[in-house]
């Protein structure tokens, strides 16, 4: 907010306590503005969620106990399903960081109309349905889908490949999916870059190759991190790609908490489930800020 | 950066658009491969399809299932469109004065829909109307669809009114306009745009939100993401792709009116 220029005030002018009670009173209507958003917000999420970790940290009987946490790491299938989830959310983001960085690069260098249209083919997916993105490489990959049938009219197989359901696919059907939340943050950190400095660097003789190593690409790396972040957090938590494209033989934690809802009357494990995954984003992003500086706010759209 | 690297010549970057192409080609073809499986006339995946025809968008229209959830799905977001954006706007125009102590507090906590994952939401959501008796109801639906969105609402309305300047609305209360007053002939006019597009954008997050809906949405209140996802993992029909059809035009919908919102801003 601009600030109007107010001449001093004398404490003793009686103008002085008047001032501070409107600051006051205006401080608390501004603040009463957003109180229907934060209720809704403290109803629909925050109290859920204080609930489960409530029923995580109760047994049957209402009394405190750590079983449901314990009995995570009790069974060797679950860690195997933690390790699918940090592996798979790893191998993403790297997957993404890479092919981002190239894309995000040419964008700034393009002239403004063919940025522009190029644009398109980022937002666009951005805006479509997860389910249709996905839905997408059914038919790219499926029995008899574009791939095997082209595959089948070269001659190159007899028998059509099973390309779907499986690591692959997932991991395929999630980089598609995540690419657009890394490319946004890293464009606009690059084009938020002075390229006085890049010149300067050049006209003091280093080449294009050094400019970019020693220059530019130390100047991108905040975005770079942000949006590999927000990429590996979204990750950890997705439900939708691995339980299509997985076929059933991809278990991340997601599937495992759909499936411990589904079969438990109980709530406690899945709550447990659940906030270990609640645990796994928030250690993450406080590891994202304190190595390398990502803020919270910086992680959003 | 575009015109400071001019000092290397187009053609010397040639690998990079190739890569470019290549990478975008990646991001939108799969999405755009559905569009002619939705007009085969074989019930198999097959691309591209043998012969024409639009006999999956007749079975669409014609089945009850689809379009009751269609019609849910629809009223589903324009609901939600109508809880957040008044939610949205009141909140980022309270919290852009405020931005130390309480101010930032609230702030980060309307930020929370965004950083706790959403299958841990939609799962606490369903314990809580459980207990409600909200499950399968268009207001527990709508509540669940308004957390979910209005952070990205308050984002884009907040962008606005820092690209506008206050001290104008401080001169029409001045001038005797009443709080109210000012801000909707004086403010609210000027931050226009950035409050259609955030609607867009809620309607359509709403509309194709899918792992809540999977949780408490059901019944007769069933949503299109809902019923497609579930149909999904039975079969993969091409009705899945006329559907699909259908929301990539909705996409391509909002894409162009946040486009043509966001030239007239500027």
């Amino acid at each position: 907010m601009n600030e109007i220029a107010v001449p001093p005030l004398r404490r003793d002018s009686g103008i002085a306590p008047a001032l501070a009670k409107d600051a006051r009173r205006e401080r608390s209507l501004m603040i009463g503005l957003a109180l229907p958003g934060l209720f809704v917000v403290a109803a629909v999420l925050l109290s859920p969620v204080g609930w489960l970790i409530w029923q995580s940290l109760v047994d049957g009987e209402g009394h405190f106990t750590l079983h449901h946490y314990l009995s995570l790491f009790s069974e060797p299938k679950r860690l195997s399903y933690l390790q699918n989830t940090f592996l798979l959310s790893a191998e993403v983001t790297v997957i993404c960081s890479l092919l981002a960085y190239p894309l995000a690069f040419a964008l700034t260098v393009l002239p403004e109309r063919l940025r522009k249209f190029c644009m398109f083919f980022v937002v666009v997916p951005l805006l479509t349905s997860v389910l249709v993105r996905t839905y997408a490489w059914l038919i790219i990959l499926g029995r008899r889908g574009i791939v095997n049938n082209v595959l089948a009219n070269l001659g190159v197989i007899d028998e059509p490949l099973n390309l779907v359901y499986n690591y692959f696919c997932t991991v395929l059907g999630m980089v598609h999916v995540m690419m657009p939340m890394i490319v946004l943050p890293l464009y606009a950190a690059m084009k938020s870059i002075d390229g006085d400095l890049v010149r300067a660097a050049s006209s003091l003789g280093a080449t294009p190759s050094t400019a970019f190593r020693d220059i530019f690409f130390p100047l991108t790396l905040p975005g770079l991190f942000a949006g590999a972040t927000l990429v590996f957090v979204l990750s950890l938590g997705y439900y939708v790609t691995p339980s299509i494209l997985g076929g059933g033989k991809v278990i991340v934690w997601a599937i495992f908490l759909e499936q411990t809802v589904s079969f438990n009357t109980q709530w406690g494990p899945a709550a447990a489930a659940g906030l270990l995954l609640l645990g796994a984003t928030v250690a993450v992003l406080v590891l994202a800020r304190t190595l390398v500086g990502v803020k919270a706010n910086q992680v959003e759209l | 950066m575009s015109q400071d690297t001019n000092y290397i010549p187009h053609w010397h970057r040639a690998w990079l658009y190739i890569l470019l192409a290549l990478l975008l080609a990646f991001l939108a073809a799969p999405i755009f491969v559905v569009i002619p499986v939705s007009f085969s006339n074989t019930s198999t995946l097959q691309f591209p399809p043998e012969s024409l025809s639009l006999q999956w968008y007749v079975r669409l229209f014609s089945s009850a299932r689809w379009q009751s959830s269609a019609y849910n799905s629809m009223l589903a977001a324009l609901l939600t469109v109508c809880c957040t954006i008044p939610l949205g706007i009141m909140a980022a125009y309270g919290l852009n004065s405020i931005r130390t102590g309480l101010g930032k507090f609230i702030s980060a906590t309307l930020m929370l829909p965004l950083i706790v994952p959403l299958i841990l939401v939609a799962i606490g959501i369903y314990f809580l109307y459980a207990r409600l008796g909200l499950i399968n109801t268009m207001v527990g639906l709508v509540a669940a669809h308004t957390m979910y969105t209005l952070p990205l609402a308050i984002t884009m309305i907040a962008a606005g009114l820092r690209r506008f300047d206050r001290n104008q609305e401080m001169v029409a209360r001045s001038l005797g306009a009443n709080r109210l007053k000012a801000f909707m002939t004086v403010t609210l006019p000027q931050i226009k745009f950035s409050v259609m597009s955030a609607g867009f954008l809620t309607f359509i997050a709403s509309f194709d939100e899918v792992v809540i809906a999977l949780f408490i949405s059901g019944g007769s209140n069933a949503t299109l993401p809902r019923q497609m996802f579930n149909q999904l993992r039975n079969s993969i029909d091409p009705t899945i792709a006329a559907i699909s059809t259908l929301l990539i035009a909705l996409a391509l919908i909002v894409f162009a009116a946040m486009q043509f919102l966001k030239s007239n801003e500027a």
